[in-house]
Formats: structure tokens, C-alpha cells, sequence
């Protein structure tokens, strides 16, 4: 068992041996870090989507929610840098802004599961189409673009690094650390497993469920508010292609990682190696040349399966 | 209340009836739904000559619907000729072999099909056929990288769209005629989706992987966004050429504006829609036959002729 709970581990050292061997300049310092930058966005969406699962939810919209902040983010950074000027305090402030929208979609999420009485599933299902739309709405269809003044300002926080280390890959590690103490640490933490085990227990035990489980979406959009945050800096605009299928990485990220996708338990940490590993094989095929491209996705796909082949077994 | 009513109806009847006598002309047109910039500017431009030729000609009448996906189309150019009693139908359909049938049916009950862009699989189902040159869009832009790099030879990555015929016809017309110049090499040809952000990545990948890269043929203007940034991260001053394709605003505005990496774009504009309903619109006017097939070329946009080819108001 303990071996098993390994394999995403195991799964991720392997492909990266085998990376080695095909192209040795899989293990140069910038091509890591390239990799780990790329993790950063659906990795630190998938560590906020660690708890949504665990408590047995499921939320398919984050992909088109990280769209439509983007898109909101740019243009209320466009509309306060004509009136403050593209310095520091448009930027905090488009940034508190992508949070706040992040938090209160979150919010309505968890309020039309809990309150409503909806099914997780249908309920992001359908804010997935309208979070997209309305982005694509806003941008004419076209793409949104952060004012170019804006832009050079805020490139840092993509671009930057701080000891050498990329900003993404500290605030994707940053995340994670938090995100492992209040799954584990914490009374709240305690209270999401729970309920994802068995609910009626969980009630009976006078846990506030809709409490909890509205925090796990609110924690989920915040997470995705940030993740959004680092985005924008790295094209500096959003169309709606943006975000496309996010949500399925996450997902997959979290399950790979060894969550259970019908709740109870699961490991940040694990997440985290889920999401780097499945950016790990697109950044393998486009540096190796023997498959042909048609069968990228299939590759994805085998791995996926693979390695959560390896980790089965506990039922 | 019901005296008013009256009136009205009777006024809306004498004002029909002289329109009535002419054979008033209503064009339907149907077009995917703006989910990328190029489809942005379809729906921009299909607005556009709505409002031109409808000026132009009091008798033209032109509906223009939107569709997301092929089966609400189908469902749309139904319900056109159905409510609308549509006499020309002008489609861009958002796949070919889903909608041949449904457009068959209509140009069986006699209405004028003119099909822009998406070929249908039988050509039967159709009227005239208006087209960009996928073919030329890849020769052009092959053509004008033998030009730049014929004798000095160049390191050349490719990025590719989404696995289509369409893809496959214009990188299959830029290899060929790439293959005339044997010092441009082309290292690697990977699929970026039309998008930025895969493109982002793809070129962030060929930067590690070759140390050598002195132009980049980005196929599209939204995929070279994601490889200008890419290129920008990584400090990379090797690359001396970056194209991109289809007439993108701030794609062609950098051309204006001389750009060092995009000094040239290559066309493939989405005003084709534009051109189709203007013929179609008047073929049905003036009576006259419309060609079979009309070509949209596409061409090498320069400093020179930029200007022909900038939209502003265009979202994309």
C-alpha cells in the first residue's frame, strides 16, 4: 500500500528518465523550469479542486471561470490605468478584483449545490457555458488585450523570478504547502474528508455541511483567481480559446495524485505531482520527434492510465 | 384598439405590395458563431456588408445567423427558409459533411446556395463556391521564405493549426515550396491549435530543443502572439523572422508600422464572407449567372499595402 500511494511518483521519475534519455536538454535548469512554470496555472487550480473532490463535489467550470476572469481582470485594469495610470495600484487592484470574482463564483457555486439542492455536476456544467460565453461576449469574439503601459508593468509577476526561482513556481508552491496543512492540519480540513466519506454521518456529527462544502467552491474560485493573476502577465490578453479544457487537467491532476474522484480522502502533494506530470509529457513530445504528432494526445492518455493502474488497488 | 390594428395591417400591405411586385430579394446568411478571432471577424464583416448592401439595394432583404455548432446550423438554415422564405442562402458551414444533406435539401426547393470557405462534400448541394486559397496561403508564405533565406539557408520551425484538411493543405504547399531552396531546413513541424497559449509552449519547447532557429513560420497571427512571447522569455536573439497569417488587426498593424520580427503577414481574410454576399447579393439583382468558383487569393501583406488590409473596428 505504501508503494502504491507512491506510484504518481514513480510514474513521474520514470517519464523523466526516459525524457533524459531521448533529449538530454530535458534537464537543463530553463527547460524545468519551463515545466514547472506551466504546472503552476492548472496545478494551483487543481490543489483548490483537491478539496471540492474530497469532499465529494466536482466542478467543471474552472477552466471557463479562469477565462472570464482574465477577460474581466484586463478590462478593469484597462479602465483604472486610464484613471490612476498603469503603476502599482491599478495592478494590486485588478488583482483583488480576479479574487474577489473568483470567491464569489465559488460562492454561487456552492450555494446552488448546498442550498439549491443541485447536483455539482450540472451546476458547473452550466456555468462552464455561461462563464465562456459571456467572455466571448465581451471580447466580440475576439481577444481582449491588457494596455500595453499595463503590461510592462505587470510582466514580472509571469516572467519574474525571485532566488533565481520563477514567481509562478513560488506561488504554486506556496499554494500547495497551504493547501496540504488545511487538508491535513486543520479542523476544516478534518470536516471536508469527512463529509466526502459519508455525509449523513458527517450532518449527524453536527459538522455545518453546507458550510464547508460552500468554502471547498469558494476555495476552488480563489484558487483559480490566482492561478488567473499569474495567466494575464503571459500573453496579456484573453480570448476565447483561453482556459480551454482546464478543467479537465485539474481533474485529472488531482485523481493521478491518488484522490478518490468519489471523495473521502486525498493528498495535495499527490496533486501536485499529477499536475506536473501531465504537463510533463506535452513538453516530452514536443522536445522528441518519434511519434507522430497525430498521437500526442494518445500518449497523454496511456500515461494517464498507466499510472493510475499502478496506484489501484485499494477498494 | 382593434381599429388601429387594422390600420396598421392595411398600411404594412400597401407598403409590402409594391416590394412584392419587384420579387423582393431575402438572403439568408449562416455563419459559425464568433468562438475565435477569425470567426469574430466573419460575423463583423458578414454585418458589415448586411448594412452596405441593404443601403445599396432598397430590395435586399439579409438575415445573418449565428451558429455554435453544425447541428444547430443545420437546424437554423431550416427555420430560414421555413419563416424567413429566404430566396439565396449564403453558408459557411461550420463542418462539410454534416450539413451537404441539409443544404441539398434547400437548394431542392429552389433557393440559391452560395457556400463560402468549408467546401460541402458534394458540390451538387451548391450554387457558387467562394474560397480562401489555403494552398496559396502556405506557397506564399514558403515562397517568401526562399526569398529571404534562399542562399543563406535558415534553421525554420514550423507550427501547425489543429489536424484539419485545411492545415494539411496549406503546411503541405509551404513544404513544397520551402523544398526548392535545399538550404532552408525545416527542423520540426508541431500542431499549436491556432491558439496562443499552445503556441506559447510548442515554441518555448523548440527553444530548448534547438540552439539554432533563425525563422519561425507561426501559420496563424493569433499563434504568433504565443512565439513573440515565448521569444521575449527566453531572450532569444537568433530568430530573424517570425510569420504569421490570416490578417489579424494588430498583425497587420505591426506590418504598418515595420516591425523588425513580423515585417509581413500573409493573408487569408475573414471579408471573404463579405465578397461572397456581395455576389450573391448581386447575381440575384441583376439576374446574372455567378461563377461557379471564386478564389479568394492569398496575398503577401507589405509595409505597402498594409493599409488595404487593416481594420480597426474589426475585432479581429
Amino acid at each position: 500500500m505504501r508503494v502504491a500511494s507512491l506510484g504518481p511518483l514513480l510514474g513521474l521519475l520514470a517519464l523523466m528518465i526516459v525524457a533524459t534519455l531521448l533529449n538530454h536538454d530535458f534537464l537543463t535548469v530553463s527547460n524545468l523550469s519551463n515545466v514547472l512554470t506551466r504546472a503552476a496555472f492548472s496545478g494551483i487550480i487543481a490543489v483548490g479542486m483537491t478539496f471540492v473532490i474530497v469532499s465529494g463535489g466536482i466542478d467543471l467550470s474552472v477552466g471557463s471561470m479562469a477565462a472570464l476572469i482574465a477577460g474581466s481582470m484586463i478590462l478593469i485594469m484597462n479602465a483604472l490605468s486610464t484613471a490612476l495610470g498603469p503603476g502599482v495600484l491599478t495592478i494590486v487592484l485588478g488583482m483583488l478584483a480576479a479574487l474577489v470574482i473568483g470567491g464569489l463564483a465559488g460562492l454561487f457555486h456552492g450555494a446552488v449545490i448546498t442550498r439549491g439542492r443541485i447536483e455539482p455536476f450540472i451546476v458547473t456544467l452550466g456555468t462552464l457555458g455561461i462563464y465562456r460565453a459571456v467572455l466571448t461576449y465581451l471580447a466580440q469574439g475576439g481577444a481582449i488585450s491588457l494596455d500595453s503601459a499595463v503590461g510592462d508593468r505587470y510582466g514580472p509577476v509571469y516572467y519574474g523570478s525571485m532566488l533565481g526561482i520563477p514567481i509562478p513556481i513560488l506561488v504554486f508552491t506556496a499554494v500547495a504547502l497551504l493547501g496540504g496543512l488545511i487538508l491535513n492540519r486543520t479542523r476544516y480540513g478534518r470536516y471536508v474528508q469527512a463529509i466526502g466519506s459519508n455525509e449523513q454521518v458527517a450532518r449527524f456529527a453536527a459538522i455545518n455541511v453546507a458550510g464547508v462544502k460552500t468554502m471547498t467552491y469558494v476555495l476552488l474560485g480563489v484558487c483559480v483567481g490566482l492561478a488567473t493573476i499569474l495567466y494575464v502577465p503571459r500573453l496579456g490578453s484573453a480570448t476565447p480559446s483561453t482556459g480551454l479544457l482546464w478543467e479537465l487537467e485539474a481533474i485529472a491532476a488531482v485523481i493521478i495524485g491518488g484522490t478518490a474522484l468519489r471523495g473521502g480522502s486525498g493528498r495535495i502533494w499527490g496533486t501536485v505531482v499529477g499536475a506536473v506530470l501531465l504537463v510533463t509529457i506535452e513538453n516530452v513530445l514536443n522536445l522528441t520527434n518519434i511519434i507522430s504528432v497525430y498521437l500526442n494526445a494518445a500518449v497523454t492518455g496511456f500515461v494517464i492510465i498507466g499510472v493510475a493502474f499502478f496506484q489501484r488497488g485499494r477498494r | 384598439m382593434t381599429h388601429l390594428t387594422r390600420l396598421t395591417a392595411l398600411s404594412l400591405l400597401l407598403v409590402a405590395s409594391p416590394a412584392l411586385a419587384q420579387a423582393k430579394q431575402i438572403i439568408g446568411v449562416s455563419i459559425p458563431s464568433a468562438d475565435h478571432g477569425w470567426t469574430a471577424g466573419v460575423v463583423y464583416h458578414a454585418n458589415q456588408a448586411k448594412a452596405m448592401l441593404e443601403k445599396m439595394y432598397p430590395d435586399v432583404q439579409i438575415i445573418v445567423k449565428t451558429a455554435k455548432d453544425s447541428n444547430e446550423q443545420a437546424n437554423q438554415i431550416q427555420d430560414l427558409l421555413t419563416v424567413n422564405k429566404i430566396t439565396a442562402l449564403v453558408i459557411l458551414p461550420q463542418e462539410s459533411a454534416p450539413l451537404t444533406r441539409p443544404v441539398a435539401a434547400l437548394k431542392a426547393k429552389g433557393v440559391f446556395v452560395t457556400v463560402v470557405d468549408r467546401g460541402l462534400t458534394d458540390p451538387k448541394a451548391q450554387d457558387a463556391y467562394v474560397a480562401g486559397d489555403n494552398t496559396a496561403f502556405g506557397r506564399v508564405a514558403g515562397e517568401y521564405f526562399v526569398k529571404q533565406f534562399g542562399s543563406a539557408g535558415a534553421n525554420v520551425v514550423v507550427l501547425r493549426g489543429i489536424p484539419t484538411v485545411i492545415d494539411n493543405l496549406r503546411v503541405d504547399a509551404f513544404k513544397a515550396a520551402v523544398a526548392k531552396a535545399p538550404k532552408v531546413k525545416i527542423l520540426d513541424a508541431k500542431f499549436g491549435n491556432w491558439n496562443r497559449d499552445d503556441a506559447f509552449k510548442v515554441m518555448q519547447d523548440y527553444l530548448t530543443r534547438f540552439p539554432k532557429i533563425d525563422a519561425v513560420w507561426a501559420s496563424d497571427d493569433d499563434m504568433a502572439v504565443g512565439v513573440l512571447k515565448a521569444l521575449e522569455q527566453a531572450k532569444r536573439t537568433d530568430v530573424k523572422l517570425v510569420l504569421g497569417g490570416a490578417g489579424m488587426k494588430e498583425a497587420i498593424k505591426k506590418v504598418m508600422d515595420g516591425d523588425k520580427l513580423m515585417p509581413v503577414d500573409v493573408t487569408y481574410p475573414p471579408s471573404m464572407i463579405a465578397d461572397a454576399i456581395r455576389l450573391t447579393v448581386e447575381s440575384r439583382v441583376k439576374g446574372t449567372p455567378m461563377k461557379a468558383t471564386t478564389l479568394i487569393p492569398s496575398v503577401l501583406v507589405t509595409p505597402a499595402n498594409a493599409k488595404n488590409y487593416y481594420f480597426p473596428n474589426s475585432p479581429f
